[in-house]
């Protein structure tokens, strides 16, 4: 399934007018985004929790040339799904 | 500060035309239709966001870490999540 599919069948459920489930999406989905880029962790009971990850620079390779870089700083996203969602998949 | 389903609910309740218990019902059903999406075996792609896959992960041979016994873990399905470009982005502050 797709964005476009998850905002029809919420329209469908909770009968808004797709452009309003669209438009709802997206401010859930912006929130959830800017609260990652803050740094900060979202908790969905049942569903899951993201974290933000930081890792420092390391040295890592070019596997196509070998050559030796400097790899940058970043952060990373983890998703842990949660107890409910994890048990509902082997079910 | 951790996000939660209320602070979801609020921002939705701030932003559009909607009474609280209609809010609610958005984001209820938001997480609902994903959940079941996923419980289904079917990935989910959100662009912007992220994919989220249902992996069939084969039985192997395991070992308890505590008491070193050996163990078969069975087959089971898990859950993964791939950010979006845009995601790490943002995250980094790439603009």
């Amino acid at each position: 399934m797709n964005k476009s599919g998850l905002i029809e069948i919420i329209s469908r459920e909770t009968k808004l007018p797709l452009r309003e489930a669209s438009a709802v999406t997206n401010t859930i989905l912006d929130l959830m985004i800017d609260t990652l880029a803050k740094g900060d962790s979202i908790e969905l009971r049942g569903f899951g929790s993201f974290i933000v990850k930081e890792y420092k620079s390391y040295q890592g390779r070019n596997p196509k040339t070998g050559q030796i870089i400097e790899v940058p700083p970043k952060k990373l996203p983890f998703f842990k799904v949660g107890k409910e969602l994890k048990e509902r998949v082997n079910s | 500060m951790t996000l939660t389903k209320a602070d979801l609910v609020q921002k939705v309740y701030q932003t559009h035309n909607l009474t609280k218990a209609e809010a609610t019902e958005t984001v209820e059903a938001f997480l609902r239709i994903t959940k079941d999406c996923l419980a289904g075996g079917e990935d989910l792609l959100i662009s912007g966001f992220g994919k989220f896959n249902v992996k069939q992960k084969n039985s192997r041979r395991g070992r308890n870490p505590q008491t070193g016994k050996e163990l078969i873990l069975d087959a089971r399905k898990v859950v993964t999540f791939k950010p979006s470009g845009i995601l790490r982005d943002s995250i980094n502050g790439v603009v």
